[in-house]
């Protein structure tokens, strides 16, 4: 934790560029708002999602080799807003960090282009936007940003899969708190934690195309579960997580047989409007589940 | 020693009640395991607590459990890291485990949760622990996605033993058998060393995310134990076998890759790893047309990546159920349903905002990556398309973690180096 300005080298992911864009310009005024500096690395390519991997492992860890080279390249460690991207890209690490012959191999095809993998170059580590302001930006310094607590908001998180399994791979060693985050940081914005079945479960994303009915039966069952434990919206780190979650929603309601209608918000929406930005800067009016109940709760309570 | 509660999740079928909560207070030493706490209960408490176990020492599996939440085998799980896990859990929530996960709590009523006291009436002397921290009792439940017998037991037969049998468990060589036994090389067998270490106690089948929404899903286990038979040399329908997994439509591509089956698994099998090489093989195998577009699906990314360099949501959609020009001229029954399907969610995306440029809408649109960037990317492909070199850890493990000492510094290794060439130079001397 430090107290000096952070500057990192930003890889935004895909679909916060796709289908999420409030969430690629939440960050921003986020990024803004605390004081990091984002260095965006545009010539960077998606992270595979696990998919690539499944086709050809080699070819995914190449792809993301180039990616974190790109990132040392600007001398910086990289953040993510993905939970996909960080589980895709620490499983691709992993392996290149464990075998210096491998990534030796791996390199090669990058050295054409002028790049390399370094293992713990400078430290250089990849985290994402909720390890990050846990861990190097602090949760004492995000207190002392707040400007609008966001008193009487009940908020439910939900972490995504790819940030919370496998614990070996995704430094629960060194950080044994990182399935928690997220209540840390409700908490600290002034809102409060409700704790419900589905936070640290699958949203059904992965299998959407491959098997709608499980799919949409996994965000209807998680959704509702935090409705009827009094949850006024949820909170994500994933975009892929939100898809499946927010914009899903109606039809997840009809698998699981129940009205829905719950808000879903991304991590640096929820920071942001406890910093003092409007909903509607955030892009909320975008979301699918109606963000109108969160803002009335909000607009109650005196900034 | 220290007192810890055991907060287990009981049912007693005989009784004709619900499953209810009891409490145990037991006293152990933090490195003993769950297992050892419950049979200390069983043995001073109540001799009715029931649980399978037999060896103690995760190799049987017979104890597979949830503990606070997550599955596992309680003989591998000692009993004072699980009272850390239930203090940070009841630190972060306010809830305990079984509060957050299972609905039983709303179903009993207060009446039916009981206390044991037994232990507590020594509590306050001698060995007490003197905490002021938040302490909450450890929650133990049986596996999940099983049926319950009894107490901790659950009835394995329905859900993780029809489903191993399901995959066809067993060598299928072609031709005659040999006169003595097969002769392999060590090395064709250890890429199924990983699967094999699968001891069956079905702790991934408990913490399955997908077959808790699907229960017909094969599953993580028996999926496993289906590429134990596929990598193995000595089997000569592999090609059948794939197809058999890629053609049900809870087979292989109804995994949700959530990982849970990775940390639950007490012998590092990695079961989703099983799961995604299966769908690797069948790839190669040429196996294309199954029911849930999982391969058209794999292709379409791929390609869009090549192609693209990020991701193309609407040409991801497309070319997963109607890929190439065939799957549109000719489109599958199946093909047209997910199209359709999937068309509210998209007009809602344009609705909403969220989609409204062309190039989020508009297949094929999407711009590839600035500058160059993407011929850099499809350098990539060539070389790995090439190569499909496949690095299991499992096997490979990890090489000497060696760091660049700082000038000054001493790394052990270096002091070991030193040390050694200073007894060589004494040696030497002398």
């Amino acid at each position: 934790m430090s107290d000096g300005q952070i500057k990192v080298a930003y890889w935004p992911g895909c679909v916060s560029r796709g289908f999420t864009t409030e969430l690629h310009g939440s960050m921003a005024i986020a990024a803004q708002k605390l004081g990091i500096e984002l260095v965006e690395l545009d010539r960077a390519n998606c992270c595979g999602a696990g998919v690539i991997a499944e086709h050809n492992q080699e070819l995914a860890d190449t792809l993301n080799a180039r990616t974190f080279a790109l990132a040392q390249q600007t001398g910086l460690s990289m953040m993510n807003i993905c939970s996909t991207c960080q589980g895709a890209q620490s499983e691709c690490q992993q392996r290149l960090d464990a075998d210096s012959s491998y990534r030796a191999h791996i390199n090669e095809v990058l050295s054409g282009q002028g790049l390399a993998y370094e293992k713990g170059k400078d430290g250089f580590t990849n985290k994402n936007f909720l390890w990050l302001l846990v861990e190097d930006y602090g949760l004492d310094r995000l207190a002392e940003k707040v400007t609008r607590p966001l008193s009487g908001l009940r908020v439910g998180p939900f972490y995504g899969c790819y940030v919370v399994r496998p614990k070996e791979r995704l430094g629960y060693d060194e950080f044994p708190d990182r399935d928690i985050y997220l209540e840390k940081v409700i908490e600290v914005l002034g809102g409060e934690v409700v704790e419900y079945d589905g936070a640290r479960k699958c949203c059904g994303f992965p299998v959407i195309t491959m098997n709608r009915e499980t799919s949409l039966r996994q965000a209807g069952t998680h959704v509702g579960d935090a409705l009827d434990a009094g949850a006024d919206c949820l909170v994500t780190p994933c975009p892929l997580c939100h898809l499946n979650l927010d914009m899903q929603q109606p039809d997840a309601a009809k698998i699981v047989n129940r009205d829905l209608g719950l808000a879903v918000l991304h991590l640096p929406q929820l920071v942001s409007l406890a910093l003092g930005a409007s909903p509607k800067e955030l892009g909320m009016s975008k979301h699918i589940a109606s963000t109108k109940w969160v803002e009335e709760r909000l607009a109650a309570v005196p900034a | 020693m220290a007192n810890y509660t055991l907060k287990v999740r009981r049912y007693q079928p005989e009784s004709g009640e619900g499953a209810y909560w009891e409490e145990f207070k037991v006293d152990l030493d933090p490195s003993l395991s769950v297992l050892d706490g419950l049979l200390q209960a069983k043995d001073r408490d109540d001799g009715s607590l029931s649980v399978r176990c037999s060896c103690r020492a995760a190799i049987c599996g017979s104890c597979g459990m949830k503990i606070n939440g997550q599955s596992g085998l309680g003989c591998k799980t000692q009993v004072g890291e699980a009272q850390e896990q239930a203090n940070k859990m009841k630190l972060a929530t306010g809830a305990t485990a079984a509060e957050a996960s299972s609905p039983i709590g709303a179903q009993a009523p207060e009446s039916q949760h009981k206390v044991r006291a037994a232990g507590q009436e020594e509590a306050g002397e001698g060995t007490t622990a003197t905490t002021t921290e938040t302490v909450s009792p450890i929650v133990i439940e049986p596996m999940g996605n099983m049926p319950v017998i009894k107490d901790l037991i659950t009835d394995m037969e329905s859900t993780h033993w029809t489903k191993i049998r399901r995959v066809t468990p067993w060598l299928l060589p072609h031709g005659e058998a040999p006169e003595r036994e097969y002769v392999v090389e060590p090395e064709s067998m250890i890429d199924i060393t990983q699967s094999m270490a699968c001891i069956q106690c079905g702790a991934c089948v408990s913490s399955c995310l997908s077959m808790e929404a699907d229960p017909e899903f094969i599953g993580p286990a028996a999926l496993a134990k289906a590429y134990r038979f596929v990598g193995d040399p000595r089997d000569a329908e592999t090609k059948e076998r794939l197809h058999d997994l890629a053609h049900d439509p809870h087979g292989i591509y109804d995994c949700t890759h959530c990982f849970s089956c990775i940390d639950a698994c007490p012998k590092g099998v990695a079961p989703m790893d099983q799961i995604m090489r299966l769908r690797r093989k069948a790839g190669e195998e040429g196996i294309v047309d199954d029911p849930n577009n999982g391969h058209s699906h794999e292709q379409a990314f791929v390609k869009i990546i090549e192609k693209k360099g990020t991701l193309d949501e609407a040409l991801l959609i497309q070319e997963s159920y109607a890929p190439g020009a065939k799957g549109k001229l000719k489109p599958t029954k199946g093909a047209i349903k997910g199209l359709v399907e999937s068309l509210p969610t998209v007009l809602r995306a344009i609705k909403s905002g969220k989609a409204r440029s062309l190039s989020k809408l508009v297949p094929g649109i999407h711009p590839k990556l600035p500058g160059g960037a993407q011929g850099e990317v499809q350098a990539i492909y060539k070389h790995a398309e090439e190569h499909r070199e496949e690095f299991n850890l499992y096997i490979k493990g990890e090489d000497e973690d060696f760091v660049e000492p700082e000038p000054d510094e001493m790394t052990e290794e270096t002091m070991t180096a030193e040390a050694a060439a200073a007894a060589e130079s004494e040696e030497a001397q002398s």
